[in-house]
């Protein structure tokens, strides 16, 4: 009887708990970087406590659109806002899980992490002023590998992307010329003659494993998964690293999150013996004061958990999780401001 | 009285039906010409709709747009020049093949195909007219382009490249993909379709004048020429403006295939866009003034199409007066 009684109570608490939450999924919208891996936790968050993510990646500036209409209880966005609009809007910022752009090339013969490369030549290369594989600037890197007399052909994304934008920033950063002649965004103009586009990433990826000579830029998870060769790449410190999860995340643990408004911090060319220079971080976008405070708490929930749950999900899928300290600090300075 | 009194009742349900299916008529004719309306008004709409939001770039530019070659997110400059040439140049390439092609396809199924193939010939004709352009742009990009850089880029490098004057038209680097690989890929796509419209239409040519011109000694050739197309040019000519129109329009095959980038070249193997194409794929990071740009493209798209329709049905309605019907 106390038996039957008490199955009964947990049969009742189950459905009392489990009535709400299905009545109240989380939406969001934006950067399509980030998706596999929101979608990972979401699936994980769902099993574990019932509560579904409904996230739309339809790319960042989608994103902050729909945040702006409210039309989502959070936006995701790879380009951070500046922290002026973020206070216009009255928003906060923070980032929730980090990666990086790895540059990929078609060359016969030579292998992944091979091929040595410094952020100006990959700049001039994608200015198109380097325009051959045998060019003496790149001879005199990879004096150990025999580079043909061959064209390169640039691949860039044809759609606009958070990808871009940080594989733009960083060229910025380390080539005046590119700063000024092309600049970073989400989309630009390609100055590089022999320039062919490609749509989302595994546009790219099949165009540089098709395109003899080609070079171009991926999310790191995409040349992984399509195993196509990747560069070595020079960083800050002049050391020569190899794209993964460790390089990125050495990147990361040296960023001042802090020194800019809304932690829209930069984290490409990071100092650092082991840091890949063409690392990012992927934001959320939430309304300090939301309209709908219970979503509002259900997002910081999802997070909360996946923060603490989602690491092996994130390193799975090639990602870098925020270290503990920096999910501490976001807790204590960036949450406590949402009411 | 006796007899009048039943027929003036039969006279009032006749006029009783009389009166429902004044009404019905009525109510039909209302609903039916409501229905036309609304497409009248979904076509203001869209046009409406694109000229608004495309004020801002027509503002900044002015008609200096439509030939400006520069598109430049980062420094807002842009210009059409590019995408509309893409957007002919492909279109105009895919009718340079899919023409002549289907109509030998056509002719054939109507003229000279053994009567068991016919049906088999035409389903499959009809069916490839319903692939999805997707997988046409898949096919293009996974297949076709890797054979067309191996063998047919360098076999027309090495014949029509060495032409002069058209020469340069096939120089440069051979990627496999850029506007005429673009051009290809839509011919294939609006091959079959063609080729449904001009079997349909060759097919309504009255048997007793084929007959009688066959009876007077003509060959097929002289038929066809003399007798079916006369009689089908309307057909024929909207079967091609319809595969044009799809040329013009296709965004996911070209968006595959044309290499998507904002540059003029003198080669047609260099990657080029078009207006559909760079649609497709700058609308999700687009912003304010930018997103404006696109909608500017948008309703040029919009203009070309309306334009070589109108071309078409002036071309029509000339030919037809010259001959006097």
């Amino acid at each position: 009887m106390i038996k039957k009684l008490f199955s009964a109570m947990i049969a009742g608490a189950a459905i009392a708990v489990a009535t709400p939450a299905l009545a109240a999924d989380i939406t969001g919208a934006g950067a399509t970087f980030p998706y596999p891996i929101y979608a990972k936790w979401a699936e994980a968050y769902k099993a574990a406590t019932g509560v579904g993510l409904n996230y739309q990646s339809i790319g960042s500036s989608g994103g902050i659109k729909q945040i702006r209409s409210k039309t989502v209880t959070f936006g995701a966005t790879d380009a951070p806002v500046k922290g002026e609009d973020l206070d216009r809007d009255g928003m906060v910022q923070f980032p929730a899980i980090i990666g990086g752009t790895v540059p990929v090339f078609n060359l016969e013969g030579i292998e992944d992490g091979a091929f040595r490369i410094t952020g100006a030549l990959l700049a001039e290369i994608f200015m198109g002023t380097i325009s051959k594989w045998n060019d003496p600037k790149l001879v005199a890197m990879n004096s150990g590998l025999k580079l043909p007399d061959m064209a390169i052909t640039v691949v860039h994304r044809a759609d606009g992307s958070g990808t871009t934008f940080n594989f733009t920033d960083y060229l910025s950063e380390v080539s005046p010329a590119w700063a000024s002649k092309v600049g970073k965004g989400a989309a630009v103009k390609w100055p590089a003659a022999s320039s062919v586009g490609g749509k989302g990433n595994e546009g790219v990826a099949a165009n540089v494993r098709r395109v003899k000579g080609g070079i171009g830029y991926v999310e790191y998870a995409y040349a992984k998964r399509n195993k196509i060769p990747v560069m070595a790449m020079q960083n800050k410190d002049g050391q020569f690293v190899k794209a993964d999860d460790l390089t990125f995340a050495a990147s990361a643990a040296g960023a001042d999150w802090f020194s800019v408004p809304g932690m829209g911090v930069s984290i490409v060319n990071q100092p650092g013996a082991n840091s890949w220079p063409i690392s990012t971080a992927s934001f959320i976008l939430m309304y300090k004061a939301p309209g709908d405070k219970k979503a509002s708490g259900e997002v910081l929930k999802f997070f909360d958990w996946s923060f603490k749950n989602g690491k092996q999900m994130a390193a799975d899928l090639d990602y870098v999780p925020l270290p503990d300290t920096l999910v501490e600090q976001i807790r204590a300075r960036v949450w406590s401001q949402i009411k | 009285m006796a007899v009048q009194a039943p027929a003036s009742a039969q006279q009032e349900k006749l006029y009783a039906i009389a009166r429902r299916q004044r009404v019905e008529d009525f109510v039909f004719h209302k609903l039916t010409l409501m229905f036309a309306l609304a497409v009248l008004a979904a076509l203001i709409g869209i046009i409406a709709a694109l000229a608004w939001s495309s004020a801002p770039t027509f503002k900044k530019f002015g008609l200096e747009f439509l030939w400006r070659v520069e598109w430049d997110i980062i420094n807002e400059e842009f210009g059409a020049a590019i995408a509309i040439v893409g957007t002919l140049l492909s279109a105009c390439i895919a009718l340079l093949i899919a023409v002549p092609l289907a109509f030998g396809v056509a002719l054939f199924l109507t003229e000279s195909c053994p009567v068991g193939l016919r049906r088999p010939l035409g389903t499959a004709v009809e069916l490839l007219a319903a692939v999805p352009s997707i997988i046409y742009g898949m096919f293009g990009l996974f297949i076709f382009a890797p054979l067309f850089a191996e063998y047919g880029q360098p076999a027309l490098q090495s014949t029509l490249g060495q032409m002069p004057l058209i020469g340069p038209l096939f120089g440069g680097a051979m990627n496999g993909i850029g506007i005429l690989a673009a051009g290809i890929i839509l011919s294939f796509m609006i091959l079959p379709f063609i080729a449904a419209v001009m079997r349909d239409v060759f097919e309504i040519v009255p048997p007793i004048l084929r007959e009688s011109a066959y009876g007077l000694g003509c060959t097929t050739w002289e038929v066809v020429r003399s007798i079916v197309l006369p009689y089908t040019q309307k057909g024929v000519v909207g079967g091609v403006m319809l595969g044009l129109g799809r040329a013009l329009g296709e965004t996911m095959a070209v968006t595959f295939v044309i290499g998507n980038s904002n540059r003029l070249a003198a080669s047609l193997f260099a990657p080029g866009t078009s207006i559909a194409s760079t649609l497709a794929n700058e609308f999700g990071e687009a912003d304010d003034f930018h997103m404006s740009t696109l909608f500017a493209l948008g309703l040029l798209l919009f203009v070309i199409t309306f334009v070589v329709l109108s071309l078409a049905k002036i071309l029509i309605i000339r030919s037809e007066r010259a001959k006097g019907i």
